[in-house]
C-alpha cells in the first residue's frame, strides 16, 4: 500500500505548478483590465490626482509587472484579495460571507446528479437499446442543450407562478444555531425542523436547475462505462468461475466506477460555474450572484476574487478525484 | 481555364477518389437513417437558412419602437409577442440567429485551428515541446469554461468582439488534447514511419498524412461545440457581457425579458426556446456524425442495405 | 487411467450467430465424446468453431450467438435442459475453463488471491474466509507460483503472463472439477513459458485424474499432451482418433493436409505442402462436405451430401466420402 502513498505525494507535488499557473492567469487577466483601476478606486473621473498617486503607491501600480505579481502572491498568501470599490469592504470578507450559500447549493446539486444520474445510467446499460435506454439518451441530449437560465426561469414559472408550491427564490431562513453555514445541515443538527423544511423548499429548484446538465452527462458516462466493462474478457471468466450474477455485477460496477468518479469530480467544477447563472435567477445569495453584481458594477476585485476562488476549488476537486482514482484502480499508482 | 478543361479535371478527381466518395455517401446515408441524427441535420440547416435570410424576411424592423403595442402576448401579427418598447420579438429572434452563427463561426475558426496545430506539434514531436504545450493547456483547463470566459470578457472590455476572443481562449485547449491523443495513437502506424523513411518533411507528414486521418473526431467535436459556443455566448449575454442592448442576441433577449417574468412569459420563453432548439440540433447532428463514423454501426447499416 | 466411461457427449450441436450480415453457422451438427480421465485434444484452424463449442458446453455463448440444436450430456445430465442457476453451480465446480489470454482473464482491480477465494466462496457458502485463503495459498503452491504468500496479495498487473496463467489454472482447479477445458492456454505466452504451463497441466491432470480437453491449433502440443484427438473444420468434426493413430494414419484429407504443412526438425522435407484455398465463409458455406472446394480427392457426391462421422477402424472416426 505504500505505493499509494507515493502516488499521493507525487500527485500533490504536481498540484503546485498548476496552482501557480492559476494565479498567473488571474494576475495576467487583472492587469489586462483596461480602465485605470487607481482612478476608479479613487472615485472616478472626479478623483483628486493626489489621491490617485497615493493609491498607485499603495497598490504598487507603478512598479514593473513581475514586482506586481510578487505583491499579488504575497497578498494572496495573506488572504488579501483587494477591496471592493463598491462595497468598500475587503473582497475576502464579502466572499466568505457568500461562499457557504454557494457550497450548499453545489453540494445539493451534486447529490442530485449522483442519485439521479448514476441509476439512470445503470438502468440504461442493463436495458440496452430498449425504450428506457432511448428515453434516457434523449434526456441527456436535451440536458446538455438547455440554457441553464432558461430552464431556471421555466421551472420558476411552473412551480412558483403556476402551481405555487415552491418559493420563487432566495435562501431559506437561517437555523437557530449556525455550525457550518450550510443551513440545511445546520438546521438538521440543531433539529430546527421549521428551518429545515423551509431551506429544502428554497434550495430544490436552483439545485435541480444546476444539476440538470450534470445528470444527463453522468447518465451517459455511466452507461457507456458499464457497457465497455461488461464486454471485457475477465467478465466472461467470472461467469465461467460460476459466480452469482450479483457478484459479477459488483465486479463490473467497480471497474466502471473509474470514469464515472472522474466525471463527477469535473462535474463539481461545472456546477460552480453554473452557479453564477443559477444564483442570479433564483436570487440565491452566493458568490455567483456576487460576481454578476460585480460585473454590472464594474467591481473588478470582486470578479477576480471569485474567479480565483472557483479556479482554486476546481483544481482541488480534480486533485481529490485523481487521488480517489488511484485508490480504486491499482494500475494508476505506478 | 476553359470550362471543358475544368470539367475533365473534376471528372478525373472523381475517379481518383471514388472510394472516398463512396464512403462519404455511406456516411450521409447512415446519418439519415437515424431519426435523431436526421432531426439534428434538419434543425441545423433550418438555423443556417434563418441566419442567412432571417433579416430579409422578418415581418418587422427589430429596432422599431411602437409604444402602442408594448408587452403584448403572442398574436398573428406578433407570433412571439412584443417587448417593453413594442418591438416584435419574432423579428428580433430572426435577426439574433445571424449573430449567434457569427459568434460560433468566428470563435471556432480561431480555436480549432490553434488547437489542432498545437496538438499536432505536441503529439508529433513529443519531448519538451509536448511538455510545454501540455502544461499550457492544463493551466487553461484549470478553470471551468464559463468562469474563464467571464474573467477574460470582463478584462477585455465586455463587448461582443471580446466575448468571441474570450470564448476562443476557453475552447482551444480541448482541441489540443483531442488532436494530440489522436496523433499519439496514429504516430506508431507504419505509414508514418514509411513517410519518414522516404524523407518527407515533418510538416508535410503532419498535415498531409496524419491530419486527414484524424480529422473525423475533430469534426464531430466542432459540430457539438458550435452548439456549446452559442450556449455559452448566450449565457454571457444573459449576465451582461457580450451583446449590449438593443442588439437582439438571443441571450440578451432573455436577460431583457427577465424583469417582466413571469407575467409576460413570452418575452423570455421564445428566445430561450430558440437557443435550446438550435443547440439541440447541433448536438444531435454531432452525435449523428459520430455514430455514422463509428465503424461498427456503419457496417451494420451497410449490411442491412445490401440485404 | 482411462476408465472407459463417457464423461461428456455432444450430440448434433448447432450454434448459430444471428448478425446483421446474416446467420453465421459457426457450429453445425457437431458430435463428439470425451472419456473420463483422458486428455482430449480439439484441433482446428482459427475460426473453425472450437472455442464456441466449448463455450456452448458451459452455456456461455456470447450474443448474438444461440444454441439452436443438440444435446450436451455431461455425467449423464443434459446441460441444455438445466436452469440457469443449476448451470451456474456446475460452472467452476464441475466444469472449469482456462482461457487463451491470461492478461485479460483476471479483474485488474482485485488481488489474485481474492479472485481465488471468491470462487471458493461462490460454490460453498459455509467455507470460512480464513480457510478459503489458506486453501488459496495451497493452490498457488500447487501450480508452482514462486513466493506464493506474497503473490496472494498481488494485483494482476504486477504478475507476469506465465504467473497470471498459473493463477487462472489454480482458480480452475480450486474446486476439483471433473472436466477442465483449456482453450489455447499457451498461445499468448512465450515459448519457454508455454512448455512450463503444458508440463504443469499434464502433471495436474495425472495427479488429480481430471479429464482435460485441450483446444489448440498447434499439432506439436497435441503430440505432447493428448490421448485422443478430434479434428474440426468449419463447424463440424471431420476426424477423431487415438493420437498415435492420427499421426501415423491420418484418414481425412484435411488432417493429411494439416500434418503435411508442419515443418519437421528430424526428417528432410523438400517442400511444405499448404492446403490450398481459405477457410470458408460461414454465412454461405459450401454445400455438402464443407471441405470439398479445397480437397484434391473431391468427387461429385462431395458437393451434394455432407458426409457423416463413421467409425472406420476401432476408435477411429472419419467424416469423408472416401470411406
Amino acid at each position: 500500500m505504500t505505493e499509494l502513498k507515493y502516488y499521493f505525494i507525487r500527485r500533490v507535488l504536481t498540484f503546485l505548478p498548476t496552482l501557480i499557473g492559476l494565479t498567473l492567469i488571474t494576475f495576467v487577466v487583472s492587469v489586462m483590465i483596461p480602465s485605470n483601476p487607481a482612478r476608479l478606486w479613487a472615485g472616478g473621473i472626479k478623483a483628486n490626482p493626489e489621491v490617485i498617486e497615493l493609491i498607485k503607491k499603495k497598490y504598487h501600480l507603478d512598479e514593473p509587472l513581475y514586482m506586481q505579481y510578487y505583491y499579488y502572491i504575497m497578498n494572496l498568501l495573506r488572504g488579501d484579495l483587494g477591496t471592493s470599490p463598491i462595497t468598500h469592504r475587503p473582497v475576502i470578507l464579502d466572499i466568505m460571507t457568500y461562499f457557504p450559500a454557494t457550497v450548499e447549493l453545489a453540494i445539493v446539486a451534486e447529490i442530485l446528479v449522483v442519485i439521479i444520474g448514476v441509476p439512470l445510467g445503470i438502468l440504461s446499460a442493463l436495458k440496452k437499446d430498449s425504450l428506457a435506454d432511448h428515453i434516457v439518451r434523449v434526456f441527456s441530449l436535451v440536458g446538455v442543450s438547455l440554457p441553464i437560465f432558461w430552464l431556471g426561469l421555466m421551472l420558476q414559472w411552473v412551480f412558483y407562478y403556476y402551481l405555487g408550491v415552491l418559493p420563487a427564490g432566495g435562501r431559506g431562513i437561517p437555523p437557530k444555531v449556525k455550525y457550518t453555514g450550510l443551513y440545511i445541515l445546520d438546521s438538521l443538527l440543531c433539529q430546527d425542523w421549521n428551518a429545515f423544511i423551509d431551506n429544502l423548499t428554497h434550495v430544490i429548484m436552483p439545485a435541480f436547475t444546476l444539476a440538470y446538465i450534470g445528470i444527463g452527462v453522468i447518465a451517459r458516462i455511466t452507461r457507456s462505462s458499464i457497457l465497455d466493462v461488461a464486454s471485457a474478457d475477465f467478465v466472461v471468466f467470472l461467469q465461467v468461475k460460476g459466480l452469482e450474477k450479483l457478484k459479477v455485477l459488483k465486479h463490473i460496477l467497480k471497474n466502471a466506477l473509474v470514469p464515472i468518479v472522474t466525471m463527477l469530480g469535473l462535474e463539481f467544477g461545472a456546477l460552480l460555474s453554473g452557479a453564477v447563472i443559477t444564483e442570479t435567477i433564483f436570487y440565491w445569495p452566493g458568490i455567483g450572484r456576487y460576481a454578476v453584481q460585480g460585473i454590472n458594477n464594474l467591481d473588478f476585485p470582486a470578479i477576480m476574487g471569485v474567479t480565483l476562488l472557483i479556479g482554486l476549488v476546481y483544481i482541488v476537486t480534480n486533485l481529490i478525484v485523481d487521488l480517489m482514482y488511484a485508490a480504486i484502480d491499482p494500475r494508476v499508482r505506478l | 481555364m476553359s470550362l471543358v478543361a475544368l470539367k475533365s479535371r473534376v471528372e478525373r478527381w472523381k475517379v481518383k477518389n471514388k472510394a472516398k466518395i463512396e464512403e462519404w455517401k455511406l456516411t450521409l446515408r447512415v446519418m439519415t437513417m437515424s431519426p435523431l441524427a436526421l432531426s439534428g441535420l434538419i434543425i441545423v440547416v433550418l438555423f443556417l437558412i434563418i441566419a442567412a435570410v432571417g433579416p430579409y424576411v422578418a415581418p418587422h424592423d427589430p429596432y422599431e419602437i411602437d409604444f402602442r403595442v408594448m408587452l403584448e402576448p403572442p398574436s398573428p401579427e406578433h407570433p412571439f409577442g412584443t417587448d417593453e418598447y413594442g418591438r416584435d420579438i419574432f423579428s428580433r429572434v430572426l435577426h439574433g440567429a445571424r449573430i449567434s452563427l457569427v459568434i460560433g463561426i468566428i470563435t471556432l475558426s480561431i480555436s480549432v485551428p490553434i488547437g489542432v496545430i498545437l496538438g499536432l506539434i505536441s503529439g508529433y514531436y513529443g519531448g519538451i515541446v509536448d511538455e510545454i504545450i501540455m502544461r499550457l493547456t492544463d493551466i487553461f483547463l484549470a478553470f471551468p469554461g464559463l468562469i474563464l470566459a467571464i474573467a477574460l470578457s470582463v478584462a477585455l472590455g465586455g463587448g461582443i468582439e471580446t466575448v468571441m476572443v474570450a470564448l476562443s481562449m476557453v475552447w482551444w485547449p480541448y482541441y489540443v488534447r483531442l488532436t494530440r491523443g489522436q496523433v499519439l495513437s496514429v504516430k506508431e502506424n507504419l505509414y508514418v514511419e514509411a513517410a519518414k523513411a522516404i524523407g518527407l518533411g515533418d510538416f508535410w507528414i503532419m498535415f498531409k498524412h496524419i491530419l486527414p486521418n484524424i480529422i473525423s473526431p475533430v469534426i464531430v467535436l466542432a459540430t457539438m461545440d458550435m452548439g456549446g459556443v452559442i450556449l455559452t455566448a448566450a449565457a454571457l449575454s444573459f449576465i451582461g457581457l457580450g451583446a449590449r442592448p438593443p442588439t437582439p442576441e438571443w441571450g440578451r433577449l432573455v436577460a431583457d425579458g427577465q424583469p417582466y417574468f413571469p407575467e409576460y412569459w413570452w418575452y423570455v420563453f421564445f428566445p430561450g426556446m430558440v437557443i435550446f432548439l438550435t443547440v439541440l440540433g447541433f448536438n444531435l447532428l454531432g452525435d449523428g456524425i459520430r455514430d455514422a463514423l463509428d465503424p461498427k454501426i456503419r457496417r451494420t447499416i451497410e449490411f442491412k442495405e445490401r440485404g | 487411467m482411462n476408465l472407459g466411461e463417457e464423461l461428456l457427449r455432444i450430440e448434433d450441436l448447432s450454434v448459430h450467430f444471428f448478425t446483421y450480415a446474416g446467420v453465421v453457422r459457426a457450429v453445425e451438427d457437431l458430435n463428439l465424446t470425451v472419456m473420463r480421465g483422458e486428455v482430449f485434444a480439439l484441433v482446428g484452424e482459427t475460426g473453425c468453431g472450437k472455442s464456441i463449442t466449448m463455450r456452448a458446453v458451459l452455456r456461455l455463448v456470447p450474443p448474438p450467438g444461440k444454441i439452436v440444436k443438440g444435446r450436451i450430456i455431461f455425467d449423464g445430465i443434459d446441460l441444455l435442459k438445466l436452469s440457469e442457476e443449476e448451470m451456474r453451480k456446475i460452472r467452476g465446480s464441475e466444469i472449469a475453463m482456462v482461457f487463451q489470454d491470461p492478461n485479460t482473464a483476471l479483474d485488474p482491480l482485485f488481488t489474485a488471491g481474492y479472485q481465488v477465494v471468491e470462487t471458493l466462496v461462490a460454490h460453498n457458502k459455509k467455507v470460512g474466509i480464513k480457510d478459503a485463503w489458506k486453501r488459496a495459498l495451497k493452490l498457488f503452491k500447487l501450480v508452482d507460483i514462486p513466493e506464493a504468500e506474497k503473490r496472494l496479495h498481488s494485483y494482476p498487473h504486477e504478475l507476469s503472463g506465465g504467473m497470471k496463467q498459473r493463477v487462472v489454472i489454480s482458480i480452475a482447479l480450486s474446486l476439483n472439477p471433473k472436466l477442465l477445458i483449456a482453450d489455447e492456454p499457451t498461445t499468448a505466452l512465450d515459448v519457454t513459458i508455454q512448455a512450463q504451463i503444458l508440463k504443469l497441466l499434464k502433471e495436474l491432470q495425472e495427479k488429480y485424474n481430471v479429464t482435460l480437453i485441450m483446444i489448440t491449433h498447434n499439432l506439436g502440443v497435441v503430440a505432447e499432451m493428448a490421448d485422443r484427438v478430434a479434428v474440426m473444420y468449419a463447424g463440424s468434426i471431420v476426424e477423431i482418433a487415438d493420437v498415435f493413430e492420427l499421426f501415423e494414419n491420418p484418414l481425412h484429407p484435411y488432417t493429411r493436409g494439416l500434418l503435411g504443412a508442419i515443418p519437421s526438425v528430424t526428417k528432410r522435407v523438400n517442400r511444405l505442402t499448404p492446403i490450398p484455398g481459405t477457410v470458408p465463409n460461414m454465412i454461405n458455406p459450401p454445400s455438402g462436405c464443407k471441405f470439398h472446394p479445397r480437397c484434391r480427392y473431391s468427387k461429385s457426391i462431395c458437393k451434394l451430401k455432407k458426409p457423416e462421422l463413421k467409425e472406420v477402424q476401432s476408435g477411429h472416426f472419419v467424416a469423408c466420402h472416401l470411406y
